[in-house]
């Protein structure tokens, strides 16, 4: 089963400058790990020394930040669209 | 207020004050816009415990500004020179890109000159910043999360491009007068309020306006001032209104070879300092005043004497919705504020 997941551009150097990458797995951990196989690197910016998704990182499944679903425990299926988000903006 | 640093221990109490001090007339003035500037800066004591007793830090608070953040300076500078120049003149409307406190600075400057205002503000702003700038009700148009700060410089570019006769476009990231109201203003007010004893200037870069503008003061009043600038540590960070500059469109005012030194920082670290801000000094602060007060506190660790002034961009107010403060209690706890400075 295979989704697809937008990348904003501070993780497009992982990505070879997709801004949109397919991953496979149940639910977002799954694709973590799946994106993490795919592209070396990625899974350390996303999440902390404890596994969870960094502080200023927002994952969103259908629009829906996964931080009041399941978290990385979110169920994904077949067409779903995952978008990783920047919490903040920067410059001024 | 008062300057005198008093005993040299970080670790003292600062002298009760009566609030209402008699020595200073409260200002007065007949336009909001008269109140930008002349921020006071506040001696960091507790959260400074451990460095030399000879090292003192201070921080400038920008959150005086009327419109809440240092952002005021440069835009009231660059609206005036806009008006000045002819540049902008009755019937144009004032056009730019913003994270936010620009945004913020350039709707409440528009309300009081009496010209529109029309922001292009990345989605991913602070719920706050958005709640602000519709209050002053500028038009905003909101540009792609996915492409951060660059995504609306790119979107407002467009914009202009359609409609060029209607807009003045501040271009804070260009525009000369962005650094030359830190030059005017901050800069020497700093210079004043430390009695010329300032050793090391420190200021994040956002569009480096700050670090530029004061910088260039302090090297023609003394070139042995030290120049320090902070950035995000990393592209994906969680520090609003700071730019990781190797991974951004590089601002035209931006010249890094006149800085001294830059510092990077964590956005955790940054972060923990804001929290330590808040509970050891009652100075609720922004994301970008952690990361400022962290880099000032790394090279206070290596000095045994010196005065140092971080720019403390804003207040935290704006950011009290933000992932900043989601279980921030657990961070707080014994043995989790550990830094590496």
């Amino acid at each position: 089963m295979s989704v697809r997941v937008r990348v904003p551009t501070p993780l497009r150097k992982y990505t070879q400058g997709a801004d949109e990458v397919n991953a496979q797995g149940n639910n977002v951990k799954a694709l973590v790990e799946d994106l993490e196989k795919n592209f070396p690197g990625i899974k350390e910016r996303l999440c902390d020394e404890s596994g969870k998704i960094r502080r200023f990182v927002n994952v969103y499944v259908n629009g829906d930040d996964i931080r009041f679903l399941q978290n990385l425990e979110t169920n994904v299926k077949e067409g779903d669209n995952i978008s990783i988000v920047p919490a903040i903006a920067g410059g001024r | 207020m008062n300057l005198d640093p008093g005993p040299m221990m970080a670790t003292s109490t600062p002298k009760l004050r009566l609030i209402q001090s008699p020595s200073k007339e409260p200002k007065r003035a007949e336009s909001v816009l008269d109140f930008i500037g002349d921020t006071p800066l506040l001696q960091i004591r507790r959260v400074a415990e451990g460095i030399s007793p000879g090292v003192r830090i201070f921080a400038k608070l920008e959150g005086f500004n009327p419109g809440g953040s240092v952002k005021d300076r440069p835009a009231l500078r660059m609206v005036q020179e806009g008006i000045r120049v002819g540049k902008l003149r009755p019937g144009k409307t004032i056009l730019d890109s913003t994270s936010g406190n620009t945004g913020i600075a350039l709707a409440m400057i528009g309300r009081v000159l009496g010209y529109p205002v029309e922001l292009v503000v990345p989605a991913n702003v602070s719920m706050e910043r958005k709640k602000i700038i519709q209050a002053y009700a500028a038009k905003v148009t909101y540009s792609d999360p996915m492409e951060g700060s660059d995504g609306a410089i790119r979107e407002c570019r467009k914009i202009l491009e359609g409609n060029p006769d209607k807009y003045f476009k501040p271009d804070q990231y260009f525009n000369p007068m962005n650094p030359q109201a830190h030059y005017e203003t901050t800069g020497p007010e700093i210079y004043r309020q430390t009695r010329g004893e300032v050793t090391h200037f420190i200021a994040g870069i956002g569009t480096g306006g700050t670090v530029m503008g004061a910088g260039r003061y302090f090297k023609e009043v003394n070139p042995n001032i030290k120049v320090i600038a902070v950035e995000p540590d990393d592209a994906l960070h969680g520090l609003e209104g700071l730019k990781h500059m190797a991974s951004s469109i590089v601002p035209g005012i931006y010249h890094e070879e006149e800085i001294d030194e830059k510092i990077p920082v964590s956005t955790d670290e940054a972060y923990s300092m804001v929290y330590r801000l808040s509970q050891e000094e009652g100075l609720l602060v922004g994301q970008s005043s952690g990361a400022a007060l962290l880099a000032a506190l790394k090279i206070a660790r290596k000095l045994r004497s010196g005065t140092l002034v971080a720019i403390f961009p804003d207040f935290g107010d704006k950011y009290l919705s933000t992932n900043l403060w989601i279980g921030w209690r657990d961070r707080m706890a014994v043995g989790n504020l550990e830094f590496n400075i």
